[in-house]
């Protein structure tokens, strides 16, 4: 499933968002997508200029932007919203929750920029609680995909999936984990990409190229780590994550969120019920973050492979 | 919940004007629709009695007179061919149960379930309970909203339906409400016609008090929609209105002047009646009132 190329070149999620858009709006006229004024950045302006007849840009108005999508899966389309994570789950909480959940209409919201690398713009604009507002809500299913792969992958299932779904795309280029050959993808499976026997690390979305990273130093350690993706956040794939923690006694989760509500979260409500082993959160701690630039920030916040090595030796 | 369906024509094609005996069955069927509501709100021990007896005749004319309806709901040929009603201020839920069933989208039986465990009739509608039932309403500010994105689909399809929503005036301090008010102008749906129920009051007292919605009509036209305004209990009025909508080539808001609380005169136009049940002797009071 992994890619054997190690070119290691970086390739932007949103960009393969936008072309799967595009290729799924050739195969299925009602596939319709709306944006709330930032089609360049979510790069949904790629469906626009193809299909314009079926673009919305909704303006600046992302509540609005929410319920019409909700009114125009009424009618049979298939509708992809898109904007900042921050101002999809943050500003429209009330309309995803009550004009699309509840009723269980099938409405996608891929929200892009999420997480602390949107850099240099800052706390207001970085979404680190998105996952757990969207955990919460009945009826939708939360996926986190880790490269541009999976990402062609998820979008497609999305559109075939009946149903509301929040899929979180990071605003960073990342590198190609799976193999496009090979992956599949499988809402209802998280995926062991390392076997190990002396800890378990779970994570999604660009932290698991880190990951893999830490896995590697800790590897030249003499510690065999297990390295499990969990793409899909809800519902849990509670059996992956209770092996794992049976065979190695020992859980860390890794992402770039809010350490309240994520993975993290969601790993240790499925192990404290069942097979309660201990578990640390790694990610962003109960705080706002801030400008900088995306590598810095990923130091500073030591979520890079590296500092997840020392974090985790350290803890072990 | 076993739902009796009652005989009714799968489609009620529009009428182009209202006869003198349309306007009496009208009127006593908004007196009936009147008594449900109260039996329900009572029943129930919570509702909103103001809001939703301000609503009887809008609610009566449209899905007898006006809307392609169609009782047998999804289970119809011409389903897809409906119009479509979006009740935005969801607390007007006893008057929009009390019109489906008095056109057989499901029996009157069920209409005191209202409120109870169980019950198919949520205290604010919900479209995976209640047939007949287009979304789920109930959180302010959304109803216009989900009309433009009904209306976009169907013009998408080029489908002909008309989408009716109905919203609160104390739900014009949505901000909410603007934003889909801009996307209706700007996408020039003409196949959405807004009601809003200008009564006038909100929970908390005078919309005008608590803040101002008014000039509505200048607002709405300086957003670019048509504006109509009546006498939202006037049966002729209202079915005029719509007709006079339907041939515009910009969406129309019908503001709708109306009593909150009308037909039970210790209600009226006091705000203390939003979201309280009648006691005992208060719902013998107003259901001998409607009786007269």
């Amino acid at each position: 499933m992994l890619n054997k190329d190690n070119t290691k070149e970086k390739k932007s999620i949103r960009s393969e968002y936008g072309k799967t858009l595009v290729e799924l709006g050739h195969k299925n006229k009602n596939i319709v997508v709306l944006d709330a004024d930032l089609s360049c950045s979510t790069q949904t302006a790629m469906f626009g200029k193809e299909f314009p007849e079926r673009f919305f840009n909704i303006g600046i108005a992302e509540q609005d932007a929410m319920t019409t999508a909700a009114g125009l899966s009424t009618t049979g389309k298939i509708p992809f919203v898109s904007t900042f994570a921050m101002f999809a789950t943050g500003r429209a909480y009330d309309q995803i929750r009550n004009s699309i959940c509840y009723p269980r209409f099938n409405v996608k919201i891929v929200a892009t920029h999420g997480g602390i690398t949107v850099g240099e713009d800052g706390a207001s604009h970085q979404a680190l609680e998105d996952v757990a507002l969207m955990r919460l809500i009945p009826n939708m299913m939360v996926i986190v995909p880790a490269d541009c792969v999976e990402t062609h992958e998820v979008i497609k299932f999305a559109a075939e999936y009946d149903g509301p779904v929040y899929i979180r795309l990071a605003r960073t280029n990342v590198v190609n984990i799976f193999n496009p050959e090979t992956y599949k993808f499988n809402p209802k499976k998280a995926y062991v990409i390392r076997e190990g026997k002396d800890v378990t690390l779970v994570s999604n979305g660009e932290t698991l190229t880190e990951t893999l990273d830490c896995a590697e130093i800790l590897s030249k350690q003499n510690i065999d780590a297990e390295v499990i993706h969990m793409p899909v956040v809800k519902p849990v794939d509670k059996e992956t994550i209770i092996a794992s923690a049976k065979k190695t006694n020992r859980v860390f989760t890794i992402e770039n969120h809010s350490i309240i509500g994520g993975i993290g979260s969601a790993v240790c409500e499925t192990l404290s019920e069942n097979y309660p082993v201990k578990v640390t959160r790694i990610g962003i701690a109960d705080e706002f973050g801030q400008s900088g630039e995306q590598r810095m920030l990923m130091n500073y916040y030591k979520l890079t492979g590296e500092c997840l090595a020392e974090r985790i030796v350290k803890n072990l | 919940m076993e739902i009796e369906r009652a005989k009714q024509p799968v489609m009620t094609e529009k009428l182009q004007s209202l006869t003198e005996n349309d306007i009496q069955e009208l009127k006593k069927l908004c007196r009936e629709m009147r008594k449900d509501i109260l039996m329900m709100i009572h029943g129930a021990k919570s509702g909103h009695p103001g809001g939703n007896l301000s609503a009887v005749e809008i609610l009566a004319v449209l899905y007898k007179k006006c809307m392609k309806t169609c009782p047998d709901w999804k289970n119809s040929p011409d389903f897809e061919k409906r119009d479509r009603f979006i009740l935005s201020k969801g607390h007007a839920s006893a008057a929009l149960y009390s019109i489906l069933a008095r056109c057989g989208y499901f029996s009157i039986e069920e209409l005191p379930g209202f409120r109870k465990l169980g019950s198919n009739l949520q205290g604010h509608p919900s479209c995976r309970h209640a047939k007949g039932v287009e979304v789920s309403t109930g959180s302010l500010g959304q109803g216009l909203s989900m009309a433009c994105g009904v209306a976009l689909g169907l013009r998408l399809d080029k489908n002909p339906a008309t989408v009716y929503v109905y919203l609160g005036d104390g739900e014009m301090q949505e901000g909410s409400v603007w934003e889909a008010v801009m996307n209706a102008s700007h996408h020039n749906l003409n196949n959405i016609i807004a009601f809003i129920d200008r009564n006038r009051l909100q929970i908390d007292g005078c919309t005008e008090n608590i803040k101002a919605i008014d000039p509505l009509q200048d607002k709405l036209e300086a957003f670019g929609w048509n504006v109509i305004e009546i006498d939202g209990h006037d049966i002729e009025e209202i079915f005029e209105a719509v007709q006079t909508a339907k041939t515009m080539d910009r969406p129309t808001a019908i503001i709708a002047d109306t009593v909150k609380g009308k037909g039970v005169s210790y209600m009226e136009n006091n705000a203390g009646w939003h979201g309280k049940a009648p006691n005992d002797a208060e719902y013998e009071a107003a259901m001998n009132e409607l009786c007269k």
